[in-house]
């Protein structure tokens, strides 16, 4: 493809320099640098209460995680201080490790709402088991795996050029874990998004503790977070297989540390 | 008691204060008007009445309506019975026809509550009498209007519904103010009385203006294995508002059920309240408010009196405030005077959570649609048995709200 524009494959659609985050009064992250860039597939490691999701939920710009230091450049744009919808207009979409109960609001209303009557529910609700609870109120007595589910249904309706997954298998039973993975994999890999990136494939930042999305995604680069700030990055295959064998304990040290500042595997257009 | 004590006692009680609500000086409106042309079609009102009507869901074609009645200021202008089995007349008319219907006026609401109730029992006021006859099941269901056109003038009211033994009925009320009224008061007195084994749906819709006094006054009293079902909604501003409709069940086995959905604009003070007597074992009872303030005070009471043995309650006051300088107070009191009851209440009062805002901004909604689908969300609780049309004027007026921006 001979089309190489500002936003073509292989430019940074997401930068994150140098952002410290506020939590409830307490700075969760430190100094984190990381960047994605487009038609790539990046995965988050981290142990327990590191900072993903927190990372997560502030690229999305919500009320409650506050930049004290740095920002957040997306397509060449500071969004550090853009408000959640403007960034979802602009192409990022999140799929929440918790998403609020929302009582008195349909499933099935929020996706016609959301795509303005363009996305008809029923035929994706159909492919994650999910048809009768078009008409239930979203995540209101939803076990985690319906959450998800629900979450990849309205993210698949959205279809964001960047999309941030939390943890999307967990929880997910292990008779629909298929479907979901299929799912997901669609999702990350079509070419044509809502945003105004739309030529050069999606991009995503996607977290997971026990490395089994990875099945069902080509992950291109991985990066590890530890106590709030990303300690390494490098080919996330070889990362979950250190992370598997020694433990976070030793993520701060390990030998495949910083190796790595590009992606391993850039196959040109 | 006879006629000359009730009129003793409400001549005194005509500067009695209501327990609740802003004392409203009753000498500074004058007597609703009595003289209003009859109108036998209610397709030849002006435009304007037509769509007042249509906004509190009462349709002048009336068709799919099993009656009719229509009271502007204090003149009957319009009443019309279209399916057997059912009465649909003004009060003062059918108290000259029916001997037996006496006992039945001022028998639940006391002329001498509050300086409201004498006022409109010493103007001898009419008001609608609707009779479902024994055994009879009301398809459709009756319309009635209650409008007001002139300002500084009280609409004094007063209905009578009864349901007789094994009938079912529903009963659309909507109550409206013409367009070019500025101040002026509705006092409405509403007796209703559900028989043995009947059945009563009342919904009433208000749509009065900023600065337009409300104080209603109703009591139900329900006897055996009777059914009540009450849906009250107000969307639009009005000065003050104070109700605190009550149902009496005495018989046992008996079901009742308050829904109110109210927004109190800047401006606009509404103090609403629903009560119920649970006097005869088995009943049950629920009470479900949902309210939002865009700067006006709002007051949600509820109160349940458990009384009989195994009467059940629940008791449910939600409010949000949309606008910093809006006020929710949720009073919800149950008192249990037996052993064996089961009551319960919940009751909360908060801004909108900004988290679920968000989540709906993440979906690429801006946050005024976030708010609107939440709020939305919100009061459907409330309104879930209303009737279609209704459902669509409640959808105008909250897009209207989501315009003004909290
Ligand atoms: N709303 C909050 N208030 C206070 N602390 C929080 C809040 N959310 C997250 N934290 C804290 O921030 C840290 C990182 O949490 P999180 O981003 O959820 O980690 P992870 O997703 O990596 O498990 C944890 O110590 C957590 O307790
Ligand atoms: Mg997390």
């Amino acid at each position: 493809m001979g089309w190489v524009g500002i936003q073509g494959k292989g430019e940074n659609i997401l930068e994150i320099e140098n952002l410290s985050v506020e939590v409830g009064g307490r700075e969760v992250l430190h100094d984190v640098n990381l960047s994605v860039m487009s038609g790539y597939t990046n995965v988050l490691f981290g142990p327990n209460g590191s900072g993903k999701s927190t990372l997560l939920m502030t690229i999305m710009g919500f009320g409650g995680y506050k930049v004290t230091k740095g920002r957040i450049m997306f397509q060449g744009e500071d969004i550090t201080h853009k408000n959640v919808a403007e960034r979802a207009q602009m192409g990022i979409g999140l799929m929440m490790q918790r998403p609020p109960n929302l009582v008195g609001v349909q499933l099935g209303t929020l996706v016609k709402t959301m795509t303005k009557g363009r996305v008809k529910p029923d035929a994706l609700a159909k492919e994650l088991d999910l048809t009768n609870f078009l008409t239930r109120d979203v995540n209101v007595g939803f076990s985690g795996g319906e959450i998800k589910r629900s979450e990849l249904l309205q993210l698949t309706a959205q279809n964001p050029c960047f999309v941030m997954l939390d943890e999307p298998e967990s929880g997910v039973d292990i008779v629909s874990i298929d479907k979901v993975g299929t799912k997901v994999h669609d999702l990350l890999v079509g070419t044509s998004c809502a945003g105004k990136m739309d030529r050069s494939g999606k991009a995503s930042l996607v977290i997971t503790h026990t490395g089994q999305i990875l099945d069902y995604v080509n992950a291109d680069r991985g990066y590890v977070m530890c106590k709030g700030t990303v300690a390494c990055s490098g080919n996330p295959r070889e990362l979950l297989h250190e992370i598997r064998t020694k433990g976070y304990d030793e993520c701060i040290s390990c030998n495949i540390r910083r190796r790595s500042p590009q992606p391993l595997k850039i196959e040109e257009a | 008691m006879s006629n000359n004590d009730q009129k003793r006692k409400a001549e005194a009680a005509k500067e009695k204060k209501a327990t609740f609500g802003e004392d409203i000086e009753l000498q500074k409106f004058g007597q609703g008007r009595k003289d209003i042309a009859e109108e036998k079609n209610l397709e030849n009102l002006s435009e304007e009445d037509r769509k007042t009507l249509l906004n509190v869901g009462v349709i002048p074609s009336e068709e799919g309506r099993a009656g009719s009645f229509l009271l502007m200021d204090n003149s009957v202008v319009h009443q019309r019975q279209m399916a057997s089995g059912v009465e649909v007349m003004n009060l003062q008319g059918a108290l000259k026809v029916h001997d037996w219907l006496k006992p039945y006026s001022w028998n639940a609401v006391a002329p001498d509550a509050d300086k409201y109730t004498s006022r409109t029992f010493l103007e001898d006021a009419d008001g609608y009498f609707i009779h479902a006859l024994p055994g009879q099941k009301i398809v459709n269901p009756v319309q009635t209007c209650l409008m007001l056109k002139s300002k500084e003038t009280a609409q004094t009211v007063h209905n009578i519904i009864i349901v007789d033994e094994g009938a079912e009925m529903e009963v659309v009320t909507g109550c409206s103010t013409s367009k070019h009224v500025d101040k002026a008061l509705h006092l409405g007195i509403s007796e209703f009385y559900i028989k043995k084994n009947a059945k009563l749906t009342f919904t009433m819709i208000h749509n009065w203006a900023e600065n337009i006094g409300v104080r209603p006054r109703t009591v139900v009293k329900m006897e055996e294995g009777a059914t009540f079902i009450n849906n009250y909604v107000s969307m639009k501003p009005v000065k003050t508002i104070q109700t605190y409709p009550t149902a009496f069940m005495d018989g046992a086995n008996g079901v009742c059920s308050f829904n109110t959905v109210a927004v109190a604009h800047p401006g606009s003070e509404m103090d609403m309240g629903s009560r119920v007597m649970l006097n005869a074992p088995n009943c049950k009872a629920e009470i479900v408010s949902r309210t939002i303030t865009t700067g006006g005070v709002m007051i949600a009471r509820g109160r349940m009196v458990g009384a009989a043995s195994n009467v059940k309650g629940h008791l449910e006051c939600k409010g949000l405030i949309l606008n910093e300088k809006g006020v929710q107070l949720a009073i919800p009191e149950l008192e249990a005077r037996v052993a064996d009851v089961e009551m319960t209440h919940e009751a909360a009062v908060g801004k909108i959570a900004q988290d679920q805002v968000e989540y709906l901004m993440s979906r690429g909604l801006t946050e005024d649609e976030a708010v609107g689908i939440i709020v939305r969300g919100f009061l459907d609780v409330g309104i879930r048995g209303l009737p279609p049309q209704l459902k669509a004027e409640i959808d105008e007026t909250m897009e209207q709200i989501n315009l003004a921006k909290m």
